[in-house]
């Protein structure tokens, strides 16, 4: 019994506590994104904002979701069950499992395995699985418009955002996430490849489905694209899916671009703050980014999106990966190397 | 044990979605089985060492691949009554072909031999310095360098050809031209006229 305990049952404890310890803070900051989201908003239109509940209304988005836990579930009469039910499910985990190879610190990550980059991709890449599922599921010709086009949407933008992350792999020699930050140490990729990511930042909103790409849900044509037919918690199981997203999208773009843990200088002042919090105060800037860009822009048109992925986006970051390939071979290897 | 109770979990699971791909009544259901199978297929290559492979797996078949799938099986209108009418009508060939297949998998699976110049190489497992996808670019990108190549220009040849059989310019439907649009001056396209009142244009 003591073997089984020292085998399997101890590893398999101090696991779950690891997953508690990424999920918890992770839920936390998905509640308080939407309120930050609706604050920076509401400070650009020059409005107050949430300010009832709690000091500041800092209690808003635990009132929220208060109240999408006490509402009814409603699943429509000629909606198809268990597809129905299982799609908030499928889009919620992914938005979850993702986080098991992102680094939060040095050696501080749950899964550090050598192909961490490419199972983020894949994992980005299955998100359109639960928007197609909620479309169809729905049986309402709102809901399935809006799955069809979030779903070309994310199969578009998902090649150029490939090629983007081709050119930092590139750069950094190595599919493992630790290894891409530890190759940043003297510079963050974020200068030698700047183009790129511009690219990867404008690819992650509409990945994301956010503004000013967020044709999925455009209000004004779709009522509220795929999920109009959900309610309660299978529609907040959306909303923190998508929020989570929004957070896994902005840390992959730190990870990738800006450094991940690592300070900006590694001198007196800087090094004393520790990894964890330089990445989440990089995720903040750009989650700040994502909502400034919603306060700041017009809604791109259809074709004009699907336009902007394959005719602009698509021959930039495959230019880019060819420009930055040769370089790198020219240079004699990765940076990392050196 | 864990990696067997992994094994069994992610084979019969597999089997089983595999199964349920073509009993399933509906054909949307028919495709999500076929993407469980598929995930549980990585899976297996993850626990066969083969990351590299599994995520590939994962981000071709199930990313772009399946979706397309589901894609155009959402879109079409099928009848599923009329889907099943021919099927005893069909069976005994059906049978057949299937039949034929597990007989050359068993011929294959029963006469398994590695090619004489690969039984050595199929000894020396991935040296632990390098990581899996590492050995496998040293492979592919130098021993395998023109098969690689040539599968490469296949796929090119396929999507080229794809696209020239399905692309044509319809007349009569009203494009963006940007390139028209960034051209206009304002001289050519806004011109100021003083209106006298009470006359108009």
């Amino acid at each position: 019994m003591v073997e089984f305990w020292d085998g399997y049952g101890w590893p398999a404890a101090w696991m779950v506590i690891k997953i508690v310890a990424i999920v918890l803070p992770l839920m936390l900051s998905i509640a308080y994104l939407t309120f930050a989201e609706r604050k920076v908003l509401s400070a650009m239109q020059l409005r107050r904002g949430p300010n009832v509940v709690g000091p500041w209304g800092l209690l808003q988005p635990i009132a929220d979701g208060i109240k999408l836990l006490c509402k009814e579930t409603i699943v429509p009469s000629g909606a198809n069950r268990g597809v129905f039910l299982l799609a908030p499910c499928v889009t919620f985990s992914l938005a979850l499992v993702a986080w098991a190879v992102i680094p939060f610190g040095p050696g501080l990550v749950l899964s550090n395995i050598n192909v961490g980059v490419l199972y983020l991709f894949a994992i980005s890449s299955l998100g359109v699985y639960g928007i197609l599922m909620a479309g169809w599921a729905s049986n309402s010709k709102y809901a399935f418009l809006g799955a069809l086009r979030s779903a070309a949407q994310m199969v578009s933008y998902e090649v150029s955002m490939g090629f983007i992350i081709i050119t930092v792999l590139l750069c950094a020699g190595s599919l493992n996430l630790t290894d891409i930050v530890m190759a940043q140490k003297s510079v963050w990729f974020v200068v030698p490849l700047l183009p790129m990511a511009v690219l990867f930042f404008a690819s992650a909103l509409a990945e994301t489905n956010r503004h000013p790409f967020d044709l999925p849900e455009a209000e004004a044509e779709l009522v509220a694209g795929y999920n109009v037919e959900y309610s309660a918690m299978t529609f907040a199981l959306f909303f923190l899916g998508e929020y989570a997203n929004m957070i896994l999208m902005s840390s992959m773009t730190a990870v990738l671009f800006l450094g991940g843990w690592l300070p900006p200088f590694d001198i007196a002042p800087f090094n004393w703050i520790p990894g964890p919090i330089w990445f989440a105060l990089k995720i903040s800037a750009v989650l700040f980014v994502f909502i400034w860009v919603r306060g700041a822009f017009p809604r791109y048109r259809y074709d004009q999106l699907m336009r902007l992925g394959w005719k602009v986006f698509l021959p930039l970051s495959l230019a880019g990966v060819v420009i930055v390939g040769a370089l790198v071979a020219w240079n004699g290897g990765p940076l990392a190397g050196r | 044990m864990i990696q067997a109770l992994a094994f069994y979990l992610f084979a019969s699971v597999a089997v089983a979605s595999a199964v349920l791909v073509i009993s399933a009544r509906n054909p949307v259901h028919s495709v999500l089985f076929l993407i469980l199978a598929f995930f549980n297929a990585a899976g297996l290559f993850v626990l066969l060492g083969a990351e590299f492979l599994a995520m590939i797996l994962v981000v071709v078949y199930v990313g772009a691949v399946a979706v397309l799938f589901l894609f155009v099986v959402m879109m079409l209108d099928i009848n599923f009554s009329e889907l099943r009418q021919g099927f005893l009508t069909y069976l005994p060939i059906g049978g057949l072909v299937g039949l034929v297949l597990v007989a050359e998998l068993l011929a294959v699976v029963v006469g398994w031999t590695l090619a004489p110049d690969m039984v050595g190489s199929a000894i020396t497992r991935t040296p632990d310095a390098i990581s899996n996808t590492e050995a496998l670019g040293r492979l592919l990108y130098t021993h395998y360098i023109y098969l690689f190549q040539a599968a490469g220009l296949v796929l090119l040849v396929a999507m080229v050809g794809a696209i020239v059989l399905t692309h044509r310019r319809r007349t009569g439907v009203r494009r963006q031209n940007i390139g028209a649009q960034i051209a206009r001056s304002a001289k050519e396209s806004i011109e100021i006229r003083k209106v006298p009142s009470g006359k108009g244009l």
